[in-house]
């Protein structure tokens, strides 16, 4: 070992400029996941523009919002959908007043006391009933309301199928804004000496209210949409009825499915008319649901 | 001097107060109705299953026919049924999976900050549309579009099962293939969310060792985001797996009726489980025929039970979605 062997390193620098193939690779992944982006939007973009573009002339009109289509023939344009959408509105409202109380004791239960067996199950039978399918759901409140109860087909029957389907969006996200309520809140109720439960009826459950409520609106907006339900638990009926309990009730899924049968230019204007009302009324409730969230939680 | 006794103290003894016993046994069963529903649901389709599939002139798993016209002679097979399911699921599958992972990757690594939380919500957006309009579009707007495409493939790569002459017409657009890019759009928003809330968990700590190692960005999504967040990608794709199976309404209306069953080509017509109880639900009047389409859907719960139980299990725990 001389001393000259020093002054040139033992080994080669380590420290290299990143080669041309790692940059490549580099920007090749950028570019890609940029582009799959970009790809998930075409869809939404063009289902909306399609939706606008064809239903805006049917919901212009002046009949489209206050009459039904009682007495109108296929081919005529006339008429509306005000029965439809009361079908739609009226059973998710049934179904969010029978859902919304069991999904929200549901979820105290699971943060507030749930520890044990019982509590995994439920949460793994929520899980469950979040995937199950809508028709299946329907299936099962068929067979127990129709064959075995020997009930009619009503729009009540539908409100049930739909509460199956509701329950678990509720659940879940009342969940989750239960667990963000501060320990802290609870601990100083308990300290004043105020009961378990009334500290979750007064303190926890409103400090998460404005949550819950946008959970609540959402978990709506999805089962308006439900055209499964509608198809197996009740008729369709061209004019309005009020009575949840007995007969033929319209609903939007299911006159957009009804005037799939109609060959005229009309029942395309109302196919595509029915179509932009039904997401008009969800973008309503994605609305008030973000306003729940933002405003109400930041005033607090 | 009299002795005084003291005070009756303010404080409450130890023993439970009784609004809390009231409040805690309505919460847990809350809880329980849920697990009850689950429980019923399973029971009562089987129940009214069991006359039908006991009626049943022919095998039903194996066999094409769906025929329930005459109650004295039910002929009903889940075999074409399942073919179709299956197919357009696993189709719809393979195309969403890399691009909801793409989304979440640009999501969680490479969007500026600010704007990740509006972007991540326009995908949210996907899943607000309901399934009826998504059928409505993938029938009469998208699928003439596919049209070329599916009679290249057609031409050009006939001789592979996937893409040979199927039962039902390419240029009518109700094929498998528009089924399935369409059910590819509507699960791509629950597969995204699921992998976006997973990526983003990954530790700061193990990225920062990567930049350390000088890894490009490229890298470091490589080594430490996909590698901790495997279980999570498996867990949105079962969930989205198990979306699509009980898709029914887009099915029903894009799918066109087939004369003869198919050959698992993307290029068949038919129905799915759902689309199939869905398409006869005007006829559910005598209890037998109807028992024919609720063993069908019992077999659609159990597939979704299964497919929704292993994604949790993939998980390790819960999955939101």
């Amino acid at each position: 070992m001389t001393q000259d062997t020093l002054d040139t390193p033992i080994k080669a620098p380590t420290f290299h400029a990143i080669s041309a193939s790692r940059k490549v690779k580099d920007q090749l992944a950028r570019v890609l996941f940029t582009a799959s982006f970009v790809l998930a939007l075409i869809p939404l973009i063009w289902l909306l523009y399609t939706v606008i573009a064809r239903g805006i002339t049917a919901i212009l009109s002046a009949s489209w919002w206050t009459r039904s289509l009682a007495g109108v023939l296929p081919e005529q344009v006339a008429g509306g959908v005000y029965h439809a959408m009361y079908g739609t509105i009226v059973q998710a409202l049934i179904a969010a007043v029978l859902s919304v109380p069991l999904g929200v004791m549901a979820a105290v239960y699971l943060v507030e006391y749930g520890k044990g067996r019982l509590a995994k199950v439920t949460t793994f039978m929520v899980d469950i009933l979040a995937g199950v399918p809508s028709i299946v759901a329907a299936l099962f409140i068929f067979a127990l309301w129709v064959t075995t109860l020997g009930l009619p087909q009503s729009a009540f029957a539908v409100s049930l199928a739909l509460v199956l389907l509701m329950l678990p969006v509720v659940v879940r996200n009342t969940e989750e804004m239960l667990k963000l309520v501060p320990d802290e809140l609870r601990e100083a109720s308990y300290a004043l000496g105020i009961p378990k439960w009334k500290t979750i009826v007064r303190v926890v459950v409103p400090t998460a209210l404005p949550g819950i409520i946008s959970g609540i609106l959402l978990a709506l907006a999805r089962v308006m949409g439900e055209t499964a339900p509608v198809l197996v638990l009740v008729g369709y009926s061209r004019s309005i009825n009020f009575d949840v309990l007995d007969g033929n009730m319209a609903s939007l899924p299911l006159l957009i499915y009804t005037e799939l049968t109609n060959p005229e230019a009309a029942g395309a204007l109302r196919v595509w008319g029915a179509a932009l009302t039904l997401i008009l009324l969800i973008a309503l409730l994605y609305a008030a649901a973000a306003f729940f969230n933002r405003y109400l939680a930041r005033n607090r | 001097m009299p002795t005084k006794s003291a005070p009756p103290s303010t404080l409450k003894s130890g023993r439970k107060r009784q609004g809390d016993t009231i409040f805690q046994s309505i919460a847990i069963a809350a809880g329980a109705t849920i697990i009850a529903a689950i429980a019923l649901m399973a029971l009562f389709l089987i129940i009214k299953a069991v006359p039908s599939l006991g009626a049943d002139q022919v095998n039903f798993i194996t066999s094409t026919e769906f025929n329930t016209t005459d109650a004295a002679n039910l002929r009903f097979g889940i075999r074409d049924l399942f073919m179709v399911t299956v197919l357009s699921s696993i189709f719809a599958l393979v195309i969403a999976v890399p691009v909801a992972i793409g989304i979440a990757t640009f999501l969680t690594n490479y969007a500026p900050r600010r704007v990740a939380k509006p972007f991540g919500s326009m995908v949210d957006l996907l899943a607000a549309v309901p399934s009826i309009v998504f059928g409505l579009w993938g029938i009469f707007v998208l699928a003439p579009w596919l049209t070329p495409v599916a009679t290249f493939l057609n031409d050009k790569l006939g001789w592979f099962f996937l893409f040979a002459d199927g039962n039902v017409s390419i240029a009518g657009g109700g094929t498998i293939f528009t089924a399935g890019i369409v059910l590819a759009v509507m699960i791509l928003p629950i597969i995204t969310s699921v992998t976006r809330e997973v990526f983003s968990l990954t530790p700061k700590g193990h990225v920062e060792a990567a930049q350390a190692l000088g890894a490009t960005k490229w890298e470091v999504v490589r080594m430490t985001v996909y590698p901790y967040g495997r279980s999570g990608m498996i867990a949105a794709s079962m969930l989205g797996l198990g979306r699509a199976l009980g898709e029914t309404i887009a099915i029903l209306i894009i799918l066109r009726t087939a004369a003869q069953a198919g050959s698992w080509s993307l290029f068949d017509g038919g129905y799915t489980f759902a689309s199939k109880i869905a398409s006869a639900a005007a006829e559910f009047s005598s209890p037998l025929p109807t028992g024919a389409y609720i063993a069908a859907g019992f077999v659609l719960f159990a597939l979704t039970f299964i497919v929704n139980a292993l994604a949790r299990l993939a998980a390790g725990g819960r999955v939101s979605g």
